[in-house]
């Protein structure tokens, strides 16, 4: 069973297959990014036509999920955990350095300080981020900074955040992102096309971008808060994801309004909404803003009941954050000892 | 269930809200608690008994409570009428800050009341603590407004006395501060019964205003049952009743209090529809209809119980709804996580229960989650029943509980059939993308609220109430004040001598003796009613100038045209000094009915446009104006009242047309701005079709007095004039004739009035009924109203000053319209 192998995440992967059985008891497999890639299907006006999303309805759904849903003690705990699993632990900064990416990758491999773990009872379970997310000139150095922890690099690409570099040099990076040992690339849309309504260059766009990706999961960003309502944001989903997105984002955290709980709901519904049409399973990446483990927990609340429980997992769910950790691991360590925790007892990113 | 299972199953644990501080204060209370009444808890005289009080969601005991005997509850009203005049003469600002005081401490123990509400109640802690107790206070803050701002914003009104209010069990304390609130402000004592499966939140709040130093017997409440809610309702003293409950016991209200004199606000059931177009987000519709129908249980009188769904997507929203209520959380109130609690008792569980197993017997599919529910307590799964039309009894009645019926439209012309083709009209909630469809729709369903894209929103600024049997009368909103006012020195004898004869310096002679007139008008119309077959026979020819003309022939005037009265017959009329002035139909059951009909298929009338309205009304008076001479001659050989009396009557008749044409297109509604993102358009609608009883005072000017506003506001009129005076209103037929009326706006059938009004008052198509007569005929106008529940205005056997300013105004128009509440939510 060659094949097993290569599905099986880090560190079942060091060890040789008749170990497979036995280890495989005692250490829980968290992250297997193994679905295969969203197909898309052809461009459908229908589909984008027939969105209808009143604003204010949505935000009356947001405005009672708090209300309606709550975790607590060992719920909240374990709800946490699975939120750092589906974090994709980022850095996009212009002063990024080796060093700064190096020790991101070390907070990836190790999210909690491992008392912590053990006081939860789930030190078996070799807990790590979702993903890294870095530019492109950081892939190397992360993916060398991770080898062997099965953790998947992702690097924003296509003239991020603007997406507005040439088609070609678009197309290029995310080329070289994927040669460079990038399994995931984000993307970001031509906003322009969703302003103007020009659907059918949004989902050509998109689909050029899927094909230069070849085996890398894509994810697209539609940067909602520069788009203008909401249902148009519905619309840019539902093209993304035509054209083949494996996960839908909302933004690049660069703009004004990053992730929001009426946005990530619509965009959601969408992707419920494109998988009773093609039966084809989409993820969703909130990113930017969510930097409260009480926020993060609305979150998974919110794709739990509008997406269902398969959803909460890091091959159809991720958090874009680079804050969210560090709040999640004081309120980890409250849960442990009673005591509200401090940002130094942990280690940085 | 340790952390690592969690995290594979992501399961959501238990969250239970924490009681036992609630539990403690119980605990105090183990005694039973006694009734509140005059500021002190009091022991009830005239009975020990004590009701108990369960949790629905687990049948733990509560508390007891007294139940008060008739004996209690005339202390109650005694302790409130003692309070009245002071509390009623205080400044506004006075009551305000007392109103105030009771906002404040609301939101300082909400979470207290919360759970005692849902310890109480069995609605989940979710909505007691976000949306019931935050109402509570956002009630007390707005009425304290309108204590503050009474005095200049209500100028000529004045509060009405004790007011007895009985209130139901599904939000228990949101229906009392709905009751209160306003009633304090306005300046009135209230004795309060709450329901008897939820008394908690009530007596917790009499301490509260205790905490507040609300002045002794400003607020009673006392507990019972049903027949202490009677020894209220039938107490003498007491000047108005405000009762939310159940459709029966609102007719039992009505018919108890026909008569008295009481005023009545009336808030019942509903079978309220929420439409669905293609158009719609279908996603949200969907998680309307969990807040229409799935909020607390579904024991609302709002709740949106019909899903009428355009047929193209109907199984797309079915689907939809389905694998909604699969996600659904059923279980123990007090848990934050749960979307439905328990239903409030046992019994409404059988009433639940019974209904739907006849709605499958008669076709119906039943369809439920596959969710856990606790097996003690009283449950019951949100349910949702296809296969249904009209005629199941699940869509006819009111289930009050978690229950919807999905049928299907076409046309948007079908989806208002289908809305209004209920008994009810409590609210609607309609969703659509196209705000064209939607207002549309909205101005055709037939109920006092429409939420366009939303349901079940409330707020104290927005007028709340129903059209037909879903009562009348409006909670909230400057409208659901004058519920709990009066107008000062509205009728003849309230006002004294300075009043009604001619304390006033201005007034001229003539005024005087227009009102000498009416007096012995009044006398003399009954003498008339006897002495009719005496005269008959033995009158002598008339030299009166009417009868130097060919023979007159008056008529009914049924749907735009003179119709012979179906029986065949005419009545005599006389001139005041015995001879005869000519003869009109004799009009019976058939004639009533017919004219109806005829109002009922002129429906554009109603819709048309106020300056369509305004113009006709504007030709009438032109009309009327041109026979000045006929008309004042006609008035002074009836009624016998001086030329210059006659004249001024006619003078004024022609002005207060030219009033409610003024007034046709600017009664306008309002545009209220609850706190949410949102405008509520409060539209003045018409009645419908109005029966108008007139009276034989001032037989011209009342005659107009009473349909111009009437047809001013769009509602279509039959008429029963004058008995002992109908010739001036069937002179008035070639008048609407020639002024552009439109066939069926007025209709006039003539003959034994009280006979005809006891035959309006029994029509179930008529809407509202106005009535000036004698207090017999107002008890029977009432009493045979309770029926259809249609609106009464009677004048309980008092006159009025027609010509004075009470004789025309917003009075007449608020009487004439019923404010409907269209709230849209915006943004994109």
């Amino acid at each position: 069973m060659p094949g097993i192998l290569g599905l099986i995440p880090w560190p079942l992967a060091r060890h040789s297959f008749e170990d497979y059985e036995k280890i495989v008891s005692e250490i829980k497999p968290i992250l297997i990014n193994s679905l295969p890639r969203v197909e898309g299907c052809e461009f459908h006006p229908g589909w984008i036509d027939e969105i209808k999303i009143n604003k204010s309805a949505v935000d009356r759904r947001i405005a009672s999920l708090g209300g309606r849903r709550t975790v607590k003690k060992q719920w909240q705990a374990a709800w946490l955990l699975k939120a750092i699993s589906c974090i994709d632990l980022t850095t996009l900064s212009g002063d990024d350095t080796e060093g700064r990416v190096r020790r991101l990758c070390a907070k990836a491999r190790s999210p909690v300080r491992p008392d912590i773990l053990q006081a939860l009872g789930f030190e078996h379970m070799r807990l790590t981020t979702g993903a890294v997310c870095v530019y492109h000139e950081m892939v190397e150095t992360a993916v060398s900074a991770l080898k062997g922890t099965g953790i998947p690099v992702a690097a924003v690409s296509t003239g991020f955040p603007s997406g507005l570099a040439p088609l070609e040099t678009r197309l290029a990076e995310i080329r070289a992102s994927v040669a460079a040992g990038a399994k995931e690339i984000d993307i970001v849309i031509s906003r322009r096309y969703v302003l103007c309504g020009n659907w059918k260059a949004l989902y050509d766009e998109v689909k050029a971008y899927r094909v230069a990706c070849g085996e890398a999961h894509m994810k697209s960003i539609l940067a909602t808060g520069q788009l203008g309502s909401i249902t148009k944001i519905a619309k840019a989903s539902m093209v993304c994801m035509m054209a083949g997105a494996d996960f839908i984002k909302t933004s690049t955290g660069m703009e004004g309004v990053n992730a929001t709980l009426p946005v990530s709901l619509v965009m959601i519904r969408m992707i419920r909404e494109f998988y009773q049409k093609t039966g084809q399973k989409v993820g969703y990446k909130p990113a930017g803003g969510i930097g409260t483990a009480k926020l993060a927990l609305q979150f998974l609340m919110l794709v739990k009941e509008e997406l269902g429980d398969e959803w909460l997992a890091p091959h159809l769910f991720r958090f874009g954050a680079s804050s969210l950790l560090g709040d999640i691991e004081r309120q980890l360590e409250h849960f442990v000892t009673g005591r509200y925790s401090a940002a130094n007892r942990h280690s940085m990113g | 269930m340790n952390v690592t299972e969690i995290f594979e199953t992501m399961s959501y644990g238990p969250a239970p809200e924490q009681s036992d501080y609630v539990q403690d204060w119980l605990k105090s209370h183990d005694k039973g608690f006694k009734l509140f009444i005059g500021g002190k808890w009091v022991t009830a005289k005239s009975s020990d008994r004590f009701i108990d009080s369960h949790n629905p969601a687990t049948g733990e005991y509560l508390a007891k409570f007294t139940s008060a005997g008739e004996d209690d509850v005339d202390r109650a009203v005694k302790a409130a009428a003692k309070a009245f005049p002071e509390w009623s003469g205080l400044p506004g600002h006075a009551r305000a800050k007392y109103l105030y005081a009771l906002a404040r401490l609301i939101q300082k123990t909400s979470r207290f009341i919360s759970v005692l509400e849902t310890l109480d109640n069995g609605k989940p802690i979710r909505e007691s603590r976000d949306i019931d107790i935050p109402l509570v206070a956002r009630h007390f803050y707005y009425h304290a407004g309108w204590a503050q701002l009474m005095d200049q914003e209500l100028p000529d009104q004045e509060a009405l006395g004790v007011v007895g209010q009985v209130i139901p069990w599904n939000f228990p304390l949101l229906m009392m501060a709905w009751k209160i609130a306003p009633a304090i402000a306005a300046g009135n004592c209230v004795v309060l019964k709450p329901a008897e499966y939820t008394s908690l939140t009530a007596l917790y709040f009499a301490e509260l205003c205790a905490e507040a130093g609300l002045p002794p017997g400003v607020v009673n409440i006392v507990t019972g049952k049903g027949d202490t809610g009677a020894h209220i309702v039938n107490h003498p003293d007491i000047a108005k009743i405000a009762f939310t409950g159940s459709t029966g016991v609102g007719r039992y209200i009505r018919e108890a209090t026909a008569g008295s004199g009481k005023k009545l606000t009336l808030e019942l059931g509903g079978k309220s529809p929420y439409i669905v177009f293609e158009d719609a987000d279908i996603d949200s519709a969907v998680e309307g209809l969990v807040d229409a129908i799935w909020f607390n249980q579904g024991q609302v009188c709002c709740a949106g119980s019909r899903l009428l769904v355009e047929e193209g997507i109907a199984d797309r929203l079915i689907e939809k709804v389905k694998i909604r209520l699969n996600k659904f959380r059923v279980g123990d109130p007090l848990d934050k996580t749960v979307d439905m609690g328990a239903i409030v008792d046992p019994i409404q569980l059988e009433r639940i229960t019974t209904l739907v197993n006849k709605g499958a017997d008669e076709g119906a599919e039943v369809w439920q989650p596959d969710v856990d529910y606790p097996e003690k307590g009283c449950f019951y799964l949100p349910t949702l029943i296809t296969n249904v039309s009209p005629s199941n009894i699940v869509v006819r009645e009111e289930i009050f509980g978690p229950v919807l019926t999905v049928m299907t439209f076409r046309t948007l012309k079908e989806a208002a059939e289908l809305a209004n083709n209920t008994r009810f009209g409590l609210a609607s909630s309609v969703w659509s993308e196209n705000i064209n469809r939607a207002l549309e729709i909205a101005s055709m369903i037939k109920a006092g609220v429409v939420w366009v894209n939303s349901t079940n929103q409330f707020d104290a600024a927005c007028g709340f109430g129903g059209y037909r049997e879903s009562g009348f009368g409006r909670e909230g909103g400057k409208e659901g004040m004058y519920e709990y006012l009066k107008t000062t020195n509205e009728w003849l004898h309230e006002g004294g001598a300075s009043h009604a004869s001619g304390g006033n310096s201005n007034e001229t002679e003539d005024q005087i003796d227009l009102r000498q007139g009416q007096v012995a008008a009044r006398a003399d119309a009954r003498k008339a009613k006897h002495a009719r077959p005496a005269i008959e026979g033995q009158n002598k020819m008339s030299d009166s100038s009417l009868h130097k003309h060919i023979d007159r022939t008056a008529k009914n005037y049924v749907g735009g045209k003179q119709a012979r009265p179906d029986g065949g017959n005419s009545r005599l009329v006389l001139t005041h000094d015995g001879n005869v002035a000519g003869r009109v139909g004799d009009g019976n059951r058939k004639d009533i009915r017919n004219a109806v009909e005829a109002a009922f298929k002129n429906a554009c009338w109603s819709t048309a446009t106020a300056h369509n309205r305004a113009q006709v009304i504007y030709y009438i008076a032109e009309n009327l104006s041109y026979r000045e001479k006929e008309v004042v001659e006609q008035l002074v050989s009836l009624t016998g009242v001086t030329k210059k009396a006659a004249k001024a009557e006619f003078d004024m008749s022609v002005s207060r047309l030219f009033s409610y044409a003024a007034w046709a297109d600017k009664y306008d509604g309002l545009v209220h701005t609850p706190p949410v993102q949102n405008v509520a358009l409060a539209v003045h609608e018409p009645n419908g079709i109005m029966g108008i009883v007139c009276p034989d005072v001032m037989p011209l000017l009342s005659f107009i007095s009473l349909l111009a506003p009437a047809i001013a506001m769009g509602n279509r009129a039959v008429v029963i004039p004058s008995e002992r005076y109908p010739l001036l209103a069937t002179d008035f037929y070639q008048i609407l004739e020639t002024s552009d009326v439109p066939a069926g706006v007025v209709n006039i059938v003539t003959g034994d009035r009280e006979l005809l009004t006891e035959v309006l008052a029994k029509h179930d198509q008529l809407d509202a009924i106005w009535y000036h007569g004698s207090s017999e005929g107002s008890r029977m106008v009432e009493r045979e109203s309770a029926a259809n529940l249609k609106r009464t205005w009677v004048n309980d056997g008092r006159a009025r000053d027609w010509i004075s300013g009470h004789g025309e105004g917003r009075r007449f128009l608020r009487e004439a319209t019923q404010v409907k509440n269209i709230w849209l939510p915006y943004g994109d």
